[in-house]
């Protein structure tokens, strides 16, 4: 508990002296906390044993909301929050209709909607540019329009408080008697019925807090990269969200800023060592903690603690 | 709406005819998946990286037969050994050194297991045949057009297209439906695929049944690759394409089901070649919409079966 928090103190500090010492890391720093936030999403749902393989749309509609209004209103202090809801109002009509299904229904279902997302914002080009996708508007920041390398570190920071202010909220809905439902669901959903509790519901709550989650982390990507393109919302980019959950490990929610970091950074690497064989590299990875070290990055570092 | 028929009749001829032979290709995906998730309980990403692969493989085997100066038939001798060398060689060698370690972990591990083999298969399909389109189209040539007459006009479609890709369908489905309910070795697999636990409990070698289930769902999946080859040109990227597809099919059409399997690939084929004529825009949407119909209105798929809960 009290290692938990100087973790998530000592990752913070670090995190910012990486930026600093490093100028170019502070880019790749801020992708990856913005899909650390994402994951956080992936995290819930796996508490309930659900794996969503299309968390990836709402990426995109957080990116795309932020991409289509920025033109109109600069403002990010209001842009995030419009992704935020943009994707959370998406994430509880399609909840509505996929908390009814499990395993692989729910799954595959997910899959459908990021791929039938994709395919929309591929082929509607007058609207969205197809594949050559949109540049991001200039921004400003509380009414100032700073300068670019003051931009960036204020996008950097204001991912860094997203991180840690969504990272403890879904620390306390864990712990609380609904983050408790969830993981009711993964071992017996029938008993959780049994006794009143509404699994559906439960499962709904979740869902639509880790599309708002997505959406946030969408609109800081974009806000990151500038030019949001549909690639963002391909089955391929839902899949490094759960790889990502998986490598930090879900047993924290630290779990998805340490995978996430640990990601971006091997790709990174990997993309610079060997060009054309980044995917392997990553895919291996996955392979190696999946297959030696369960819990992800968190497991490996708890353990040390309790050893 | 008679009018519109007539107006259409050539175009939509047509698309009948695209996506028969699409439906027949996504079949022979889609139904190496389903058994394969039946035995291992498994859904496995990089299904379509087989496809992919086989994909490869036939066009290089085709295109070393074809420079050796071997007869043109000797391409589709190139197809069926592509298969088979997938099947044999990458099959056992992923469930063997692989699957095999992760059975009974939690599902969200098996599934980021293959995942990663997705992963990887792509970048070595990228390293072995680089990334410019490969393509051998000889035995799509040597079988030339036939001439189909459709209201007043006259299609002429590839003869390959027309009865090569539906008929090695067919024959799969038929042979499949034939193996798993009247030979020892199929009934032995579909008993492991209802209750391993007391498969077992009667003696039988589970671990046997699922190296050999794989085996063969890779090798149908490199077979529908294979198939395909002569008539795309090979990019990466199409494994991906066509696992998705293939997702859509199985959920589509409920877990477990052969002849579902193939209506559902029907349908959703034919879907699919319809909107590439009429709607290009909703080419890729198409499948999924079916998808989320078919499972709004059953839950369990058209043709699954509602497991019981176990409490």
């Amino acid at each position: 508990m009290k290692r938990e928090s100087l973790l998530a103190a000592l990752g913070t500090l670090a995190l910012v002296a990486c930026a600093w010492a490093v100028p170019w890391l502070k880019f790749i720093l801020t992708i990856a906390l913005a899909k650390g936030i994402a994951v956080l999403g992936i995290l819930l749902l796996l508490r309930a044993g659900q794996v969503s393989f299309g968390h990836s749309m709402f990426l995109a509609l957080g990116a795309y909301t932020v991409a289509f209004l920025a033109p109109m209103e600069s403002e990010a202090v209001l842009l995030l929050p419009a992704a935020a809801l943009v994707a959370a109002g998406f994430g509880l009509v399609i909840g509505l209709f996929l908390v009814r299904y499990r395993d692989i229904f729910f799954g595959m279902l997910n899959l459908a909607f990021a791929m039938v997302l994709y395919s929309l914002l591929e082929k509607l080009y007058s609207l969205t540019k197809g594949t050559d996708g949109i540049r991001v508007a200039a921004l400003s920041f509380a009414g100032t329009e700073p300068e670019r390398g003051t931009q960036e570190w204020i996008v950097f920071g204001i991912a860094l408080g997203l991180a840690i202010l969504f990272g403890l909220l879904v620390r306390f809905y864990l712990a609380s008697p609904m983050g408790r439902a969830l993981a009711g669901i993964k071992t017996r959903e029938t008993r959780l019925e049994f006794m009143g509790v509404p699994a559906r519901r439960v499962l709904l709550f979740a869902y639509v807090l880790s599309a708002l989650m997505g959406g946030v982390g969408g609109a800081l990507i974009a806000m990151t990269t500038r030019h949001v393109t549909p690639q963002i919302a391909y089955w391929t980019s839902s899949g490094e969200l759960v790889f990502i959950a998986i490598l930090g490990g879900a047993g924290s929610a630290l779990g998805p800023f340490l995978g996430s970091v640990a990601f971006e950074l091997v790709r990174v690497y990997a993309a610079a060592a060997v060009a054309e064989a980044w995917q392997m590299i990553l895919g291996a990875v996955l392979l190696l903690v999946i297959l030696f070290a369960p819990g992800g990055v968190w497991g490996l570092l708890s353990r040390r603690w309790r050893a | 709406m008679a009018d519109w028929f007539t107006d259409n009749s050539l175009l939509l001829g047509l698309a009948l005819l695209d996506g028969l032979a699409n439906a027949a290709l996504i079949f022979m995906v889609a139904v190496g998946l389903n058994l394969v998730f039946g035995v291992l309980r498994i859904v496995n990403v990089a299904h379509g990286s087989l496809f992919a692969i086989g994909a490869y493989a036939a066009a290089s085997i085709g295109m070393f037969f074809a420079a050796r100066g071997l007869p043109p038939w000797m391409g589709y001798v190139a197809l069926v050994l592509a298969a088979v060398a997938i099947g044999a060689v990458l099959g056992p060698l992923i469930e063997r050194l692989l699957l095999r370690r992760i059975y009974g972990h939690e599902d969200v591990l098996q599934l980021l297991v293959t995942f990663a083999l997705f992963m990887i298969l792509e970048d070595v399909q990228k390293l072995v045949w680089g990334v410019q389109p490969v393509s051998q189209d000889a035995p799509l040539k040597f079988l030339g057009t036939v001439d189909i007459p459709f209201g007043e006009d006259v299609i002429p479609f590839t003869a390959y297209q027309l009865f090569v890709i539906p008929g090695v369908a067919v024959v799969t489905l038929l042979g499949l439906a034939w193996f798993l309910r009247r030979t020892l070795t199929g009934r032995v697999i579909v008993a492991v695929t209802t209750d391993k636990e007391a498969a077992t409990a009667m003696g039988i070698d589970a671990a046997r049944i699922t190296l050999l289930t794989f085996s063969f769902g890779a090798g149908l999946a490199a077979l529908g690759g294979a198939l395909a080859s002569p008539t795309l040109a090979l990019v990466p990227g199409i494994g991906a394409q066509t696992i998705v597809l293939s997702f859509a099919v199985v959920a589509t059409a409920g877990l477990g089901q052969i002849e579902g399997a193939a209506l559902t690939a029907l349908l959703i084929g034919l879907g699919r070649s319809i909107a590439v004529y009429f709607a290009p825009e909703f080419e890729v949407v198409v499948p999924y919409l079916i998808m989320v119909a078919v499972l709004l209105v059953r839950p369990q798929g058209l043709f699954g079966v509602i497991e019981t809960r176990r409490v």
